[in-house]
């Protein structure tokens, strides 16, 4: 087991080099020079003298290679640089706009696990077909509005029509609600079709047949039998749902004017703040590989039948076909 | 399977949506007064809250921050040598109560007003200023001031009050330029901060009438009220300390929830109010404020090293081509002026030359045909095999630029002339720009001085028009050396009539900047950079 932990965490390890070495290049590569940006679109009367000498400060006139190799060296210290146009340290940045990305993520998660998964059980609980279907067909539509659209909407009807909420900032609880529902819309429908999908398929299997037989009633049926382990192939997609939580909050945080990291991210990618874009690629691709890592090692303890073999590839064999359907 | 629940759910939405916009625009209708009243007393005290699109992220005066949106803070915790008035863009007394410039304009003395402190309570003396500017050319294009001391050599304290600053070439433009945010005057503790730490605002001491409550990224700049401020220019109507205790700018990105925030009541005054949204909030009877930026007009300016536009026969047939009023009209609205000149009408030395931008299509398709353009098979023009069809390089930053660009591709399609449009974000712009690869650039640049030209168009600048005119370079350096604000603006009338008969640049829109308020609130008001303009004499009446 401990060997397995290693070998994931010298994987995890490959995977953040590969984003940083890939963010980099592909940044490189952009149109743009960095210097005449610091100095502002406006500034046409800056000599060609004067913005070699801001590229000398910023290390930017040095060989491709050798900032490259400085940088990366830079960060195997933990030093993650500071941005260009504020001269704070990128490790501040980010630090000081996750706790308010956390409180809208992590009630997003919930409303998206409570209400997506209550779709997917009472869509497949129901006897009535037409209710069913009805059911069924509402997580791809929450999967295809546009987030941009749903927020707007949700300021439109609960801030300025009934003053519900605030449409601005991040005082207080009732300032969280509003963006975590357009964070749980997207993310909730990719739970709800997965379950239900999964759900559908582990109620034909016959040891379901078996708990009824034996007298079970629907309700113990539906949730104690199927859903444990229609539950599983849900779980493997966490990777997947908290990514789409990250990329959510770009959009979310400036419809809602909230600080955090999607607003760190997009200002940063508009002012071509290279140091603090490749922070967050890092911290992206830091939580995605931790997420992964905890649910394999979290799968064998849900699951029996999944063993963490020794010596052999660090695979997780999944019993249930994940429906990994978009 | 999914189209139509879809496409029912969309059409709910919207009925609801727009349902409950009319709703709040009549709730709101009914409340609002016309006018505000005239000659009420200021009442002392009150918060104001004030939308912004961009978190500052700078609130280094002399800075690069986001602009507008920075300046509009900055503005209010620093003050200028001295106050360009918006109503005559004549210069006022504000830091220094008299300047002179010596007669080539390389020499400038301001004499300093007595009893003004810095808010850590230093005085204001002639080394602060000299200080303040040593520091802003020691920063170098860190600072977005660098460009107005161009030519510096010195800033020598002649005593305590006087101060003279020494250029080793002219710089007519300088006085003018020491009345923006840019040129504010800092007390010592903010130069002893190291340039690059400055930003969150901690370390900048000023003489303004608020000073920096506390700054929150992505969040909100709270500015409280400068006890015993007593300097503000005369023309800003209030004498003493400003009226409100607190102004807090809060980072608003997108404009429609900007719009609905003051429609509903929850913030006071609102920046960066979109042309589209103008018509909405003025029916809403939410009173807007809006000027006319000063500097040179959104327009066609051409590359005129490229082959087909280095021939003023077809610069001038875009000019008649070009239906200035119907791009204004379709993509903007009244409160944009139709451009007269390369300098829009706020700025100070503008002088009209629309005579030259007719519209006039049969003018235009003659001036084709004469230079040899033969219309084709698909209606556009060729000569010698060549097509006639050009490059726009324009930026995606402003939303009207599109319609705008749209339009003008079907107006001059008319006379036979194809332009594809290259839009992109500001770096993929200049990029464009520093590569050449393109005929007609849509651009625009926003300054209180006629000098905007020189950088604009001089061949010693960065040039990206690629201007080689021996009669203009000449004249853009002349303005330069005028001490003489008369002599320069004749310089200044010179320098748009030659740029209009050669065509260099097309004038369609001068750009606008509009800002909304609750009608309770008097007293906010745009300066001569038709940015926002000191807060002192801001206050609000009793709601209702």
């Amino acid at each position: 087991m401990s060997r397995y932990i290693a070998l994931r965490l010298l994987q995890a390890i490959g995977v953040l080099w590969a984003a940083y070495t890939v963010s980099f290049l592909v940044l490189y590569a952009l149109p743009g020079d960095p210097a005449r940006l610091l100095a502002g679109p406006d500034a046409t009367d800056v000599t060609a003298a004067q913005l070699d000498t801001l590229r000398a400060q910023f290390g930017l006139d040095k060989p491709l290679v050798v900032q490259y190799i400085e940088h990366l060296g830079a960060l195997l210290r933990g030093d993650l640089g500071t941005s260009l146009p504020t001269g704070r340290p990128v490790a501040e940045l980010i630090g000081e706009a996750i706790p308010s990305t956390l409180q809208i993520a992590a009630l997003g998660l919930l409303l998206a696990v409570l209400v997506g998964g209550g779709l997917a059980l009472a869509a497949t609980f129901t006897r009535h077909r037409g209710l069913g279907q009805l059911l069924l067909a509402l997580p791809p539509i929450g999967v295809a509005v546009p987030g941009f659209w749903f927020a707007l909407l949700l300021i439109q009807w609960f801030s300025f029509g009934i003053p519900l909420f605030p449409a601005v900032g991040n005082q207080g609880f009732a300032s969280v609600v509003l963006p975590a529902i357009t964070l749980a819309l997207p993310t909730g429908a990719t739970i709800a079709q997965l379950l239900s999908k999964s759900l559908v398929t582990t109620l034909r299997e016959p040891y379901i047949d078996t708990a009824w037989a034996k007298g079970a009633g629907p309700g113990r049926v539906h949730l104690r039998h199927a859903l444990r382990n229609a539950a599983l192939p849900a779980l493997t997609v966490t990777g997947l749902i908290v990514g789409q939580l990250l990329s959510g909050t770009v959009v979310t945080e400036t419809v809602f004017s909230r600080p955090g990291l999607g607003r760190v991210t997009a200002t940063a990618v508009a002012q071509q703040d290279i140091p603090v874009v490749q922070g967050i690629v890092l911290f992206a691709a830091a939580v995605f590989v931790v997420t992964n890592l905890l649910v394999d090692l979290v799968y064998p303890l849900l699951d029996p039948r999944i063993v963490i073999r020794k010596r052999r590839l660090p695979r997780v064999r999944v019993a249930a076909t994940a429906g990994a359907s978009r | 399977m999914s189209t139509r629940p879809w496409g029912r759910t969309a059409l709910i939405g919207t009925a609801v949506f727009v349902g409950i916009a009319l709703s709040a625009c009549s709730a709101n209708g009914q409340s609002a007064t016309t006018a505000s009243p005239t000659a009420a007393t200021p009442v002392v005290g009150g918060d104001l809250t004030f939308s912004i699109a961009n978190d500052p992220i700078s609130l280094n005066p002399s800075g690069t921050g986001s602009g507008n949106d920075t300046l509009y803070v900055t503005r209010q915790l620093v003050d200028s040598l001295l106050y360009q008035n918006p109503k005559t863009n004549d210069l006022e007394p504000w830091l220094a109560t008299s300047w002179t410039a010596n007669a080539d304009a390389t020499a400038f003395t301001f004499v300093l007003r007595d009893g003004v402190t810095f808010s850590d309570g230093t005085p204001l003396t002639a080394a602060a200023v000299k200080a303040t500017f040593d520091d802003i050319v020691a920063a170098g294009p860190k600072s977005q001031a660098v460009s107005s001391l161009v030519g510096y050599r010195q800033t020598v304290a002649v005593d305590a009050h006087t101060v003279e600053v020494d250029f080793s070439t002219p710089n007519a433009a300088f006085p003018n330029s020491t009345a923006s945010v840019a040129l504010g005057i800092v007390g010592a503790s903010t130069i002893a901060t190291p340039y690059d730490d400055r930003a969150t605002g901690k370390a900048v001491v000023g003489t303004g009438p608020f000073v920096l409550a506390s700054y929150t990224k992505n969040v909100a700049t709270k500015l409280a009220k400068r006890t015993g401020y007593a300097w503000s220019p005369e023309a800003v109507g209030a004498t003493g300390e400003a009226y409100l205790d607190t102004v807090t700018f809060q980072v608003v990105p997108e404009p429609a929830v900007r719009t609905g925030s003051l429609t509903s009541g929850q913030v006071d005054v609102i920046g960066g109010v979109q042309p589209v949204d103008v018509d909405s909030i003025a029916a809403s009877g939410f009173p807007l404020i809006d000027r006319g930026n000063p500097g040179v007009s959104f327009g066609e300016y051409f590359n005129v090293s490229r082959p087909i536009v280095s021939d003023i026969a077809v610069r001038e047939a875009i000019a008649h081509a070009t239906n200035a009023a119907e791009i204004r009209d379709t993509a903007l609205n009244d409160t944009f002026a139709v451009g007269t000149s390369v300098l829009a009408k706020t700025t100070p030395g503008w002088a009209d030359e629309s005579s030259y931008f007719a519209f006039d299509t049969a003018k235009a398709s003659s001036l084709l045909d004469a230079a040899g353009w033969k219309a084709g098979a698909d209606g556009i023009r060729a000569k010698d095999g060549t097509r006639l069809s050009l490059v726009v390089n324009w930026i995606t930053n402003f939303g009207p630029n599109q319609t705008s660009l749209e339009l003008l591709q079907q107006q001059l399609k008319k006379v036979g002339i194809e332009i594809t449009l290259q839009g992109g974000d500001v770096p993929s712009f200049l990029e464009r720009q520093k590569s050449g690869d393109f005929d007609i650039s849509w651009q625009n640049l926003s300054r209180a001085d006629g000098d905007v030209l020189r950088t604009t168009f001089s061949s010693a600048a960065s040039n990206t028009l690629r201007i080689s005119d021996p009669t203009l370079e000449a004249l853009l350096q002349k303005q330069l050396a005028s001490g003489d604000a008369t002599a320069r603006n004749a310089v200044l009338a010179d320098i748009q009539k030659r740029i209009a008969e050669q065509y260099y640049q097309i004038p369609v829109h001068e750009l606008t900047s509009i800002i909304a308020e609750q009608p309770n609130v008097n007293g906010v008001s745009l300066g001569a950079d038709s940015r926002l303009d000191q807060l002192t004499a801001a206050w609000k009446s009793a709601t209702n």
